[in-house]
């Protein structure tokens, strides 16, 4: 009888509990429409369109390739991000280049980021800094596949 | 104007009442979830860049629901398949008749009663065609022609049935303490004060009453504590082949059986649309102080009286249906059976023991 009793009592608690959030949210929200400032506000929600959280320092999104001084790609095609890349989603095709020093540039770049996973293998690997994932791009959505094909020229700009 | 007209535009109008307040019911819901959960809940819902707190939502759901596909499964039997859902909704909309808005109105020289149907025997038709709401469910579990649906029907039918008993027991203490199965002299009756200063609404006079018969009736609406006909994620309801508008149909029934309980609950436990200490003429307080008020002032207050408890009953069964997990069929059936029924015994003894003092 007691341990229904005491049973019955932590089932009505429950409903308390949310009665007590339900209150507390509802006093917050009626404060701040009535442009009171409260210590939190009423519910956790980020307006996201229009209201936005800052993206953490090392967030990957879409990626960017670097430039050397003289305005070239730094990348020098040695194929060591397409041969990590999981996903299989790089493709590289080199071309020589006049510079002795240099020796190698892509003549195509290509990151279909339909396949790509966002796990930044590719920028661990590059020897050279070249490829990077830090363009705060998190809105990649398109309406055709073709679309996220991205060449040299969308990678560096 | 005639004694039609006032019958037509009083039916019109509880439809009307009836239906917006189902309609708002969901907002209601998605708000109030919201809010517990500490969230803000749908706000987009816009009509020339209003927004206002996503009160069109409901309007947009409507307009989904209407434009969707009317899909009847080709291995349904197609006519029961199209009743089920009018038939849940024709029984559950045909209550309203019953419920007591407010007191007599006099205007023009005509006395005006704000209820649509003044049934001597108003409590057992609400109950009655609350109960004949179950042959929707079955109708529709059988005519789905789905084994799933079909066991859901079956559970609902069982769901139903057992606390039909404990819903009506639970009622009988009520009943011998008041005068009369009509709602209106009941919530006449609860206009009198206990010790002289506690209106003697059913709450105070039958707490455990109270608290089985509102046990059984969130029960008796198929909301989450006790949706096992339902169970649309884990266990396949009754409307498993349902889809767009009929489907809205269920879900219009559930949120009007929701504003119907929380219309039982208000008119015998919670003093109908009686004020506390409002009289006909205006408010005599129990410690001598006197208010008086036209008469149109005192109706108006009593229905605000009575829409504010109805919304506040509706709050409250929202507010449980998410606090609480689904129960287990067994658990289900056990409470029904061996706790709400023995509790409403008791209670019927005890109140024949009290009234024979």
């Amino acid at each position: 009888m007691i341990k229904a009793l005491q049973a019955a009592w932590e089932i009505i608690r429950g409903s308390l509990i949310t009665a007590r959030h339900f209150g507390v949210n509802m006093w917050r929200h009626t404060l701040r429409l009535f442009g009171r400032k409260t210590g939190r506000p009423g519910a956790v929600t980020i307006q996201y369109p229009e209201q936005r959280k800052p993206l953490p320092p090392r967030h990957r999104c879409t990626h960017r390739l670097l430039a050397r001084e003289d305005g070239q790609p730094r990348c020098v095609a040695c194929m060591l991000c397409q041969t990590v890349c999981p996903a299989e989603c790089i493709t590289v095709e080199a071309a020589e280049d006049a510079d002795p020093e240099v020796q190698k540039v892509p003549a195509r770049f290509v990151i279909d980021l339909n396949r790509c996973c966002f796990c930044g293998f590719c920028v661990e690997a590059c020897p050279v800094d070249a490829i990077r994932m830090d363009t705060g791009c998190i809105e990649i959505a398109e309406l055709d596949r073709a679309d996220l094909l991205y060449d040299l020229a969308k990678l560096r700009s | 104007m005639s004694d039609f007209a006032v019958l037509l535009i009083k039916i019109v109008g509880g439809l009307v009442w009836l239906l917006t307040l189902s309609l708002y019911l969901t907002w209601l819901e998605r708000k109030e979830s919201a809010v517990i959960q500490d969230r803000i809940g749908a706000n987009r819902a816009s009509v020339f860049g209003l927004r206002w707190l996503g009160l069109f939502q409901p309007w947009a759901d409507a307009i989904k629901m209407i434009f969707k596909e009317d899909f009847v499964p080709a291995f349904s039997r197609k006519f029961l398949h199209t009743l089920a859902p009018f038939l849940s909704f024709f029984f559950v909309a045909v209550t309203v008749a019953a419920v007591p808005f407010g007191d007599t109105l006099r205007v023009g020289g005509r006395v005006v009663r704000l209820q649509i149907l003044d049934l001597n025997v108003g409590l057992l038709f609400i109950l009655a065609m609350l109960s004949l709401g179950l042959y929707g469910i079955l109708i529709s579990g059988w005519a789905s022609n789905n084994r799933f649906a079909l066991l859901g029907g079956m559970r609902g039918a069982a769901q139903l049935i057992s606390y039909e008993v404990a819903l009506g027991l639970s009622l009988v203490g009520l009943i011998m303490v008041y005068p009369s199965l009509r709602l209106s002299t009941i919530v006449e009756y609860q206009g009198s004060l206990l010790f002289g200063f506690l209106p003697r609404w059913g709450i105070f006079l039958q707490p455990l009453g109270f608290v089985v018969f509102f046990l059984a009736a969130l029960a008796e609406t198929k909301r989450v504590p006790f949706d096992l006909p339902e169970g649309e994620s884990e266990i396949i309801g009754f409307f498993a082949e349902y889809g767009g508008l009929k489907w809205g149909l269920f879900m219009m029934t559930d949120f009007m059986e929701v504003i119907i309980v929380s219309c039982l609950l208000t008119t015998l436990f919670f003093g109908g649309w009686q004020v506390p200490w409002l009289q006909s003429q205006g408010f005599v307080f129990p410690w001598g102080g006197r208010w008086m008020m036209p008469h149109g002032l005192v109706i108006a207050l009593q229905v605000l009286a009575f829409n504010l408890k109805v919304i506040f009953g509706c709050w409250l069964q929202i507010l449980i249906r998410w606090t609480y997990p689904r129960m287990r069929f067994d658990q289900l059936m056990d409470m029904g059976w061996k706790l709400l029924l023995p509790l409403s015994l008791l209670n019927i003894a005890a109140t024949a023991l009290v009234m024979s003092l």
